[in-house]
C-alpha cells in the first residue's frame, strides 16, 4: 500500500474533480475547525474549488472526486495518476460511478435528446465508470458525500506514515452501537443497511428512515480482500416478506451506488424478474 | 416461593418504588417507547413506562400493540439487553498526549453512576451474569466494565408471557429470575409481587410500604410463570449440543444458512452475551493528542477474522459457524456455561429472520451429519 515518507517538506495536496457535484470537495471545506490544522500539515497546492492557486504536480496526495464520463477525462485521470504518490478517490462517483452511472442501463443518445436543446454540442461516453476502472487507486473513501471525519482520519494516518484504516463493515454495526431501533424489523422498511458499508454513522436509520446505500456495498477492509455482501438474501427478504415488487427491488439497488459490482448484479437479476413478471 | 420473603403492593403504588430509588441516589432506567420498540431510558414517573402496550415478535419482525389495559410490564423486551449498561458500545479507554520527547498516557474511566434498571427480564439478568464472568472473573478484570457494573441496581421482572421467539426455559435462565438481581417483581393484574435478591435489595425493600404476599398470590404467580415456561418451544438436549456441534463442522446446513445470512452483525449486537470489541485510535491532525476507544465489534465483520495478512474466516459460512459453535459449544469449554440465554433477540432482530433454533435442529439432524461424513470420505 502507498504510504507517505516523512520528509522535510510539507506533503503536497491536489484535489481533482471529474463528473460530480462537488459535494465531497465541500466536505473537505466543511472540516472548518480543523481546516487551519490541515493547511499547516499539508501544502494545498491544487484545489480549484477552494483556491485560485493551481500549482503543478507532482503531488504527495491526490484526492479525486467524480467519475469518468468523457474522452477527455479518461486521459486526464491518467495524468493525475502519474503526478500522484497516493491517489485516493473520494465519494460514490469516483469509487462506483455515482448516480450518473444510471446511464449505463439507458440509451445515452435518447437521454441527450430529452435533456439538452442542442444535443449535438454534447460529447460524452455512453457510460459513467469509477476511477479504479482507469487507473490504480490506493484508497477509496465511500459515501455521497464522504464523511468528513473519515477523511480527516485517513489524512491523519497518511501524515503519520501509517496504513489508513477504512472499515467497510455494515451500517448495522454503527446503527446498533448507537442504540437505534432497526427500521427493517420494527417498521418493515427496505433498508439497505445490512449490505451497505458504514462510515456514515448510520445517519438515515438514526432519523427513522431506511438506508439507500450511499456508502456502497459492505465488504473487506482493503479493496478486493473481502467478499461481496449477501445482497440476494436481502433482496429476497424485500420481495418475499416486505412486499416489494421486482421493479422496486431493482430501484432499491440501482441508486447512488447502482454501478458498484454487487449492487449492479443484484439489480440486473431483479430486472430479469421484472421483465418476466411483465410478460406473464 | 414462600410468603415470608415476598411482599405485595398495588401496581398503582409503583411510583413509591421509583421515588425511593431516586432518594437513594439512583437514576431509574426502564423500558420506554421509541421508534416502534422499547428502548431503555430514564424513568421519572410511572407514566414514562409503556403502560398498556404489548410486543409481538417473530423472526425479522417486531410490532407493538396497545392493549388499553393497565399492564405495566406487558412488553417482554426490545432490541437492547442490559449489555450496554456495563459493556458500553463506545468506551473511551485512554487519552494520549505528545509531550516533550515522549508520550503521556491517561487512562479514562467512566464516571461512576448509580443506575437502577427497572424491568430487566430473567434472560437478561442471566446475560449480565455471563458478561460478569467474562469481564470480571477471568485473569484480567476489566476496569471500565467493573466501574459501570458496580453502579447497577437490577430490578428484574419475571415473565408471565412468552413470545414465539423465547426459549429461556430451555436455557434454564427464566421465566423466573433465579439470581443476579437486587429486586424481582412479578406482575399479577393490578398487583406487583416483590422479593429481594441481594443485601442492597433488602435495604430498599425494608423501606418500601408493602404487605406480605398471600399464599394465593404466590400460587397464582407460580402458575402463570409455569404456564409461560410451558408455552415455549423446546430446544435440543443441552448436554449433547457442544459435541454435536463440533461433529457437525462439515454439515451441509452451514452452506444453506450462509446463503441467507447477511453477515450484518445484528445478532451479535443484540446478543446479551456477545463481548467482541475492537480498539480505535483517533489522533488529531497534528498528532499531538489521541483518544483510544473500545467499540462493539462482531465476529461477522471482515476485520475480526483478519490476522497477519490473511482472513481466517473469509466466507459468511465461516463466520456463522464460528458464531453458533462458539455460543452453544466452545463457550462451555471457555467459560463453563452456554453463551446463550434464550432471549430470542437474534431471531427477532435478524433482518432475514434466521432462527438459531431451526439451525441447531437442522445441524443436529443425524441424516445431515451422516451426509457430511459421506462427503468427507468419497
Amino acid at each position: 500500500m502507498a504510504l507517505l515518507m516523512k520528509g522535510e517538506q510539507k506533503p503536497k495536496l491536489g484535489v481533482f474533480k471529474f463528473a460530480s457535484c462537488d459535494g465531497c470537495q465541500l466536505s473537505i471545506l466543511n472540516l472548518e475547525d480543523e481546516l487551519l490544522l490541515l493547511g499547516e500539515a499539508l501544502d494545498i497546492a491544487y484545489f480549484p474549488e477552494a483556491s485560485s492557486r493551481m500549482d503543478p504536480g507532482p503531488y504527495d496526495i491526490a484526492l479525486v472526486e467524480g467519475s469518468i464520463t468523457t474522452e477527455e477525462d479518461r486521459e486526464r485521470i491518467k495524468a493525475v495518476r502519474e503526478q500522484a504518490k497516493v491517489l485516493m478517490t473520494i465519494g460514490a462517483c469516483a469509487t462506483a460511478g455515482g448516480i450518473q452511472a444510471l446511464r449505463n442501463w439507458a440509451d445515452i443518445e435518447s437521454y441527450k435528446q430529452v435533456v439538452y436543446p442542442r444535443p449535438d454540442f454534447v460529447r460524452t461516453l455512453a457510460t459513467s465508470t469509477p476511477i479504479a476502472d482507469h487507473v490504480k487507486v490506493d484508497y477509496e473513501l465511500r459515501g455521497c458525500p464522504i464523511d468528513k471525519d473519515q477523511l480527516r482520519r485517513v489524512i491523519t494516518d497518511l501524515l503519520a506514515g501509517v496504513q489508513p484504516r477504512i472499515p467497510t463493515d455494515s451500517v448495522c454495526l454503527e446503527c446498533k452501537r448507537r442504540g437505534n431501533v432497526c427500521v427493517v424489523v420494527a417498521k418493515g422498511m427496505p433498508c439497505l443497511g445490512p449490505v451497505t458499508s458504514g462510515g456514515c454513522g448510520a445517519i438515515c436509520p438514526s432519523m427513522g428512515r431506511d438506508c439507500y446505500g450511499c456508502f456502497g456495498p459492505a465488504e473487506g477492509v482493503v479493496k478486493g480482500a473481502g467478499h461481496p455482501p449477501n445482497t440476494s438474501s436481502l433482496a429476497k427478504q424485500f420481495h418475499d416478506r416486505l412486499g416489494l415488487i421486482p421493479i422496486e427491488v431493482v430501484r432499491r439497488f440501482r441508486g447512488i451506488n447502482g454501478a458498484a459490482a454487487s449492487f449492479r448484479r443484484e439489480s440486473e437479476a431483479w430486472a430479469v424478474e421484472h421483465t418476466n413478471s411483465e410478460g406473464s | 416461593m414462600s410468603s415470608s420473603d415476598h411482599g405485595a403492593f398495588p401496581s398503582a403504588d409503583l411510583q413509591r418504588l421509583l421515588d425511593l430509588l431516586g432518594a437513594k441516589g439512583h437514576r431509574v432506567v426502564g423500558p420506554t417507547l421509541r421508534d416502534g420498540a422499547v428502548v431503555w431510558d430514564t424513568i421519572a414517573r410511572v407514566s414514562d413506562l409503556p403502560i398498556g402496550w404489548r410486543d409481538h415478535q417473530a423472526p425479522a419482525r417486531y410490532r407493538l400493540e396497545q392493549t388499553g389495559t393497565g399492564e405495566v410490564f406487558g412488553i417482554v423486551h426490545g432490541p437492547q439487553s442490559l449489555k450496554p449498561f456495563a459493556f458500553a458500545p463506545r468506551e473511551p479507554l485512554l487519552q494520549i498526549e505528545r509531550t516533550n520527547g515522549g508520550l503521556s498516557i491517561y487512562p479514562r474511566l467512566p464516571k461512576p453512576e448509580k443506575i437502577a434498571l427497572l424491568g430487566a427480564r430473567p434472560c437478561d439478568v442471566a446475560g449480565l451474569a455471563i458478561q460478569d464472568q467474562i469481564f470480571l472473573r477471568g485473569p484480567y478484570r476489566d476496569s471500565p466494565y467493573a466501574s459501570r457494573r458496580e453502579g447497577l441496581f437490577v430490578i428484574a421482572v419475571n415473565c408471565t408471557r412468552a413470545l414465539p421467539t423465547c426459549f429461556c426455559s430451555s436455557m434454564k435462565t427464566g421465566p423466573r429470575a433465579q439470581s443476579g438481581f437486587d429486586l424481582a417483581l412479578t406482575e399479577l393484574d393490578d398487583v406487583l409481587l416483590i422479593e429481594a435478591g441481594s443485601e442492597a435489595g433488602k435495604a430498599v425493600l425494608t423501606e418500601l410500604p408493602v404487605s406480605p404476599a398471600s399464599e394465593t398470590l404466590l400460587a397464582e404467580a407460580s402458575k402463570r410463570i409455569g404456564a409461560c415456561a410451558e408455552s415455549q418451544g423446546r430446544l435440543q438436549e443441552q448436554a449433547a449440543l457442544p459435541q454435536a456441534l463440533y461433529d457437525a463442522y462439515d454439515h451441509p446446513r452451514w452452506d444453506d444458512v450462509a446463503a441467507r445470512c447477511l453477515a450484518c452483525t445484528n445478532c451479535t449486537m443484540v446478543c446479551p452475551t456477545c463481548f467482541c470489541h475492537t480498539i480505535e485510535d483517533a489522533p488529531t491532525l497534528d498528532g499531538q493528542h489521541t483518544e483510544r476507544t473500545r467499540l462493539w465489534d462482531s465476529c461477522f465483520t471482515h476485520e475480526h477474522g483478519y490476522i497477519h495478512g490473511k482472513n481466517i474466516r473469509p466466507m459468511i459460512k465461516d463466520r456463522y459457524r464460528m458464531w453458533l459453535t462458539h455460543k452453544f459449544a466452545a463457550w462451555h469449554d471457555q467459560f463453563g456455561m452456554s453463551g446463550c440465554v434464550g432471549c430470542g433477540r437474534c431471531i427477532t432482530w435478524c433482518p432475514v429472520g434466521i432462527d438459531v433454533r431451526e439451525e441447531l435442529s437442522a445441524l443436529l439432524a443425524s441424516d445431515g451429519r451422516s451426509a457430511a461424513r459421506r462427503s468427507d470420505n468419497p
